[in-house]
């Protein structure tokens, strides 16, 4: 790190933050102490609850009713924040500090236009007319590359995409000259390649500004995109502070390194490589260990650790880490565990003239757009319009694509929860075009399904075991008093065992609620299951351990997948064969290792382009995309990527569909392109090697 | 793992349901208003169990030396016009009062749930064809319709228990419709529909448990308004035929002579009003502690 370049912008010393709640206060922070530096980004990492937005929240006094500042310094270009009135701080704050938030909604209004809002800073912060502020907001939404900012200028927000309104946001953060941006998740709620271009201003403009950034995130390989230093959190304390090569490189903390082996890294596969996940889950705030917050769940525990609480201090020049053996961790050859399962790949090799598990030919889904004036005609979102898929029996096919592509509509349709409008659907043989009232039983309880969200996968009145006894009960003959054993035996598959059996929902945690969401779709024994995003709602260390659960089911029972992600890590590391989706369009497919060499369709170099690595060393190719995802009311002629191609050949990918071009074992491209060209295409990532 | 082995011994088996229920009820007694709401409600309903053993006098005895007389040692809060014990027919009173508000509330809120789970799961022209013919009933001024239902079927304690299920039946209808369409969306629910499983079973297993929240709420509040309702119509001579002692139709009785003894009045005003206070501030009280720290 270049210290002592710059006085720190902010410098924030053994913080501590507590709520009010139910049960009497609760720390939430501890023992935070970071700086940050003019033109410098903090990435502030950690799990979900570890504290991280807390921290921020502490900086601009944010914390609600029932939180309070109970130790430590904020000190902001040398003046002490903490204990001073609001009005002190407004005076020392002033407008130095601007805040981007996760959801841009949350901080415009949607009754002003873009204009109003954006003018309006700088008429009540710097006393500027209002013709001159408009210009200069003009100039500003032009800075954070805005299409067309004057008239972006008189919408309302509603009118914006969800990557504009972040635009937006940051712009209006910029409009004061911030001394310091704090930036919370601002790009968790967008796609990968509209992340990418806001990713891409972030670093942009903190050169240009020269502003300090404190970027919070969960995604290690945003933090790794963005900043200069890291911060890890856990368990509200910072237990790693050091530069972003020695964070992603040589973690000295057993919980930053626990981080970087549970994340699939691209080009990982399950035949090669296995995910391990920290064992044990995040302790409470209520219930800390006594000694080292981390000591439960440490690989490399030893008994003084649980005695006291170790200090975060400088175990190399520039790197700081909260371990009591740092030095030792850092270098020790770290041991798998040994329960390491099987490798899971070819344990069910599909004969190549075995016929398919589910075919799906010409699939379309349209929904109907209720008229808005009368007499005026319906109008239809082809949010399915024209798929062919064929998956194998014990094989995972891997659906990728942006939101809004139609993934989940697809899967929506082939589990019969929306009508097909055309096309032919065929499951075990059997035609499934029809909604799942009129499917057989046999169908039903072959083809089930695992959700995105573990807060609504449960039903929260019901215990757990009630909740998998059920379709037990329904799809298998097993006598009334086998019932319970049977249930445990699921749940020990889930590694959850008999004591989860009278538990609600609402006391598991959200790695645990989605394995009980997966043990009732398995309970009656299915050929196939659709997974929906099983994994994205979930923190990393988790989201390893319900990937390998996975795929031990999948060992075990033969199950046939059909797994959604836009996290294309994960695809990869899961998937056997991977379809990749744009528009209602299957654009690319093939095996997982032919999507990510070349070669690509555009959209899929595209698409790998912008995916965020945890690996601050990773060479990748910059191509992002114009414009926004086209509306499927009126999808664009010929070639549906057409209108963002960077590879557009012209006229004749307007007009014509394109040809699936065959690349050979079954890797096929929708593309105007001569296979030539494209495999003359350099692959888009290049990882450095290394001897790790 | 000091922590797990903690959580460990807290699940321990036969504790986890007095847990549970324990953990529901402390609710009650961390809100200071439902705290009093609640005593108000548990006095009247002790009141309404031990009213042999409190009432001085039989509610329909005649005193005829005693007739519209103010506060007296044999009679604590006088008598009416024909000489009965004011204060042993108010407690007779809490009887009819605390048996019939929430046995009507309890047959609005079946019909209602029944009629917006209905149609908020099923939607479409089933939806279109219910909530009409419930807004037709709401168009009405209630009162109104509480008139019109009686005057028809005459008063008496079954029918006012039926007008106001009649009544009350398309607020709850309403209230459920509203949730049903929030919980319907889910994805538990969608994991119903792909195991197969009927509407019916959708309907009473995966969303009204989850709906049952709000709905107690709006339950509790209702025995309020059904308590109001059912001394109105006393009140208008629509209620419990007489003699039998009933709060509205003792301030009717009384309203006659309220120049020569206004506490005839008084006393079961100020008995209904205590009772629905009592009743709004629990389930303020509730609401307000449910929904606080969310």
């Amino acid at each position: 790190m270049q210290q002592a370049r710059r006085a720190p912008i902010l410098k924030v010393q053994d913080l501590a933050i507590a709520y009010e709640t139910r049960k009497g206060d609760v720390q939430a922070v501890r023992n935070v102490s970071f700086e940050i530096r003019r033109g410098e980004t903090l990435g502030l990492v950690g799990e979900s609850g570890c504290g991280k937005s807390t921290v921020a929240f502490g900086i601009v006094n944010f914390l609600g009713r029932n939180g309070r500042i109970t130790n430590g310094r904020i000190l902001f270009q040398g003046q002490d924040l903490v204990g001073r009135s609001e009005e002190d701080l407004r005076r020392l704050r002033g407008d130095r500090i601007a805040m981007v938030y996760q959801d841009p909604m949350q901080a415009l209004n949607p009754s002003l236009r873009i204009g109003e809002q954006l003018a309006e800073v700088l008429v009540v912060h710097r006393g500027m007319n209002r013709k001159e502020a408009e210009e200069r907001c003009i100039q500003m939404l032009h800075r954070v590359y805005m299409p067309d900012p004057a008239s972006v200028m008189r919408r309302y927000p509603h009118q914006l995409s969800g990557g504009q309104q972040q635009r937006v946001v940051i712009a209006m953060a910029l409009l004061n000259d911030p001394a310091l941006l704090i930036m919370d998740e601002p790009t968790t709620a967008l796609d990968v390649t509209v992340e990418a271009a806001v990713l891409d201003l972030v670093e942009e403009l903190q050169k240009d500004f020269d502003t300090a950034i404190l970027y919070i995130s969960h995604n290690l390989g945003v933090i790794a995109r963005v900043s200069d230093t890291v911060g890890v959190m856990y368990a509200g304390e910072l237990v790693e502070w050091a530069s972003v090569e020695d964070v992603f490189l040589r973690p000295h903390h057993p919980y930053t390194q626990g981080l970087m082996r549970c994340v699939p890294r691209l080009g990982m596969d399950k035949a090669s490589s296995y995910l391990y996940p920290i064992k044990g889950r995040v302790p409470p705030p209520d219930n800390l260990p006594p000694g080292c917050v981390f000591e439960p769940r440490c690989p490399y525990a030893r008994p003084d650790c649980s005695l006291s609480r170790p200090d975060l201090r400088e175990v190399a020049p520039g790197h700081w880490a909260r371990c009591l053996f740092a030095e030792e961790v850092a270098r020790l050859a770290w041991a798998p565990p040994e329960e390491v399962p099987v490798r899971m790949a070819a344990a069910h090799p599909a004969a190549a003239d075995e016929k398919p598990l589910l075919r799906v030919r010409d699939a379309r889904t349209y929904y109907e757009v209720p008229s808005r004036r009368l007499g005026e005609r319906k109008q239809l979102v082809k949010a399915v319009d024209g798929v062919s898929l064929e998956v194998k029996r014990g094989q995972t096919l891997g659906i990728v694509g942006e939101s809004g592509c139609g993934k989940t509509t697809l899967v929506k349709t082939i589990v019969g929860m929306e009508k097909a409008t055309g096309g032919e659907f065929e499951f075990m043989g059997v035609d499934i075009s029809v909604p799942v009232s009129k499917r057989s039983m046999e169908i039903i309880r072959n083809l089930q399904m695992v959700f995105q969200n573990p807060d609504s996968t449960l039903n929260p009145s019901f215990s757990v075991g009630q909740q998998i006894a059920w379709p037990l009960r329904r799809f298998r003959n097993i006598p009334r008093k086998d019932v319970r054993r049977e249930v445990v035996r699921l749940l020990e598959m889930m590694k959850l065992g008999e004591r989860y059996y009278d538990r609600l929902p609402r006391q598991l945690s959200g790695g645990e609620k989605q394995r009980v969401g997966i043990a009732r779709a398995i309970a009656g024994l299915p050929a196939m299951v659709l997974c929906d995003e099983p994994v994205s709602a979930l923190d990393v260390s988790v989201q390893a351990a319900v990937l390998n659960l996975l795929l031990e089911i999948q060992a075990e029972l033969g199950t046939t997948m059909v797994f959604i992600a836009h996290d294309l890590s994960v695809v990869r590391f899961f998937c056997d064969y991977i379809a990749v989706m744009y528009l209602g369009h299957v654009v690319e497919s093939g095996p997982a290792e032919a999507i990510y060499a070349p070669p690509y369709h555009p959209y899929t170099e595209a698409l790998l382009s912008a995916v965020p690595f945890p690996d601050p060393t990773v060479e990748q190719k910059s191509i992002r995309l114009s414009g926004s995802v086209p509306s499927a009311l009126n999808p664009p002629s010929g070639c549906r990527f057409h209108t963002r191609c960077p590879r557009k050949l012209g006229e004749i990918c307007e007009r014509e569909t394109p040809p699936w071009q065959d690349a050979g074992n079954g890797h096929r491209i929708f593309c105007h392109i001569p296979l030539e060209e494209l495999r003359k295409v350099e692959a888009v990532v290049v990882v450095p090697k290394r001897n790790q | 793992m000091t922590v797990a082995a903690d959580l460990e011994k807290s699940y321990d088996a036969g504790k986890r349901k007095w847990r549970r229920a324990w953990d529901s009820l402390s609710i009650i007694f961390r809100s200071r208003v439902a705290v009093v709401g609640l005593s108000i409600v548990i006095f009247w309903i002790l009141v309404a169990i031990l009213a042999p053993v409190l009432a001085p006098h039989s509610p329909f005895a005649q005193d005829s030396a005693a007739i519209n007389k103010p506060p007296t040692p044999t009679h604590p809060l006088g008598t009416d016009h024909l000489g009965r014990d004011i204060l042993s027919r108010l407690i007779y009173g809490s009887r009819t009062i605390l048996l019939l508000a929430p046995i009507s509330v309890l047959c609005s809120v079946a019909l209602g749930t029944l009629l917006g789970l209905i149609g908020g799961y099923y939607g479409g022209l089933i939806d279109e064809v219910v909530m009409r013919i419930l807004d037709a009933i709401m168009a009405f001024p209630t009162i109104l319709l509480y008139l019109i239902i009686i005057s028809a079927i005459g008063p008496s304690a079954f029918n006012v228990v039926l007008a106001i299920t009649f009544v009350g039946a398309p607020g709850i209808a309403r209230l459920v419709r509203s949730l049903t369409l929030d919980i319907r969306v889910r994805d538990y629910v969608a994991a119903a529909k792909l195991r197969g499983d009927s509407g019916w079973r959708i309907m009473f297993v995966e969303i009204l448990p989850n709906a049952r929240g709000p709905l107690i709420i709006d339950a509790m509040l209702r025995v309020g308004y059904a308590i109001f309702a059912i001394g109105t119509l006393g009140f208008l001579g629509l209620g419990l035929p007489p003699p039998t002692p009933d709060w509205g139709g003792m301030i009717n009785e009384a309203r006659k002579y309220i120049w020569t003894n206004p506490l005839g009045v008084l006393w079961p005003a100020i008995a209904i009003s205590s009772l629905v206070v009592g009743l709004n501030l629990f389930a303020d009280g509730l609401r307000e502690e449910t929904t606080r720290y969310q």
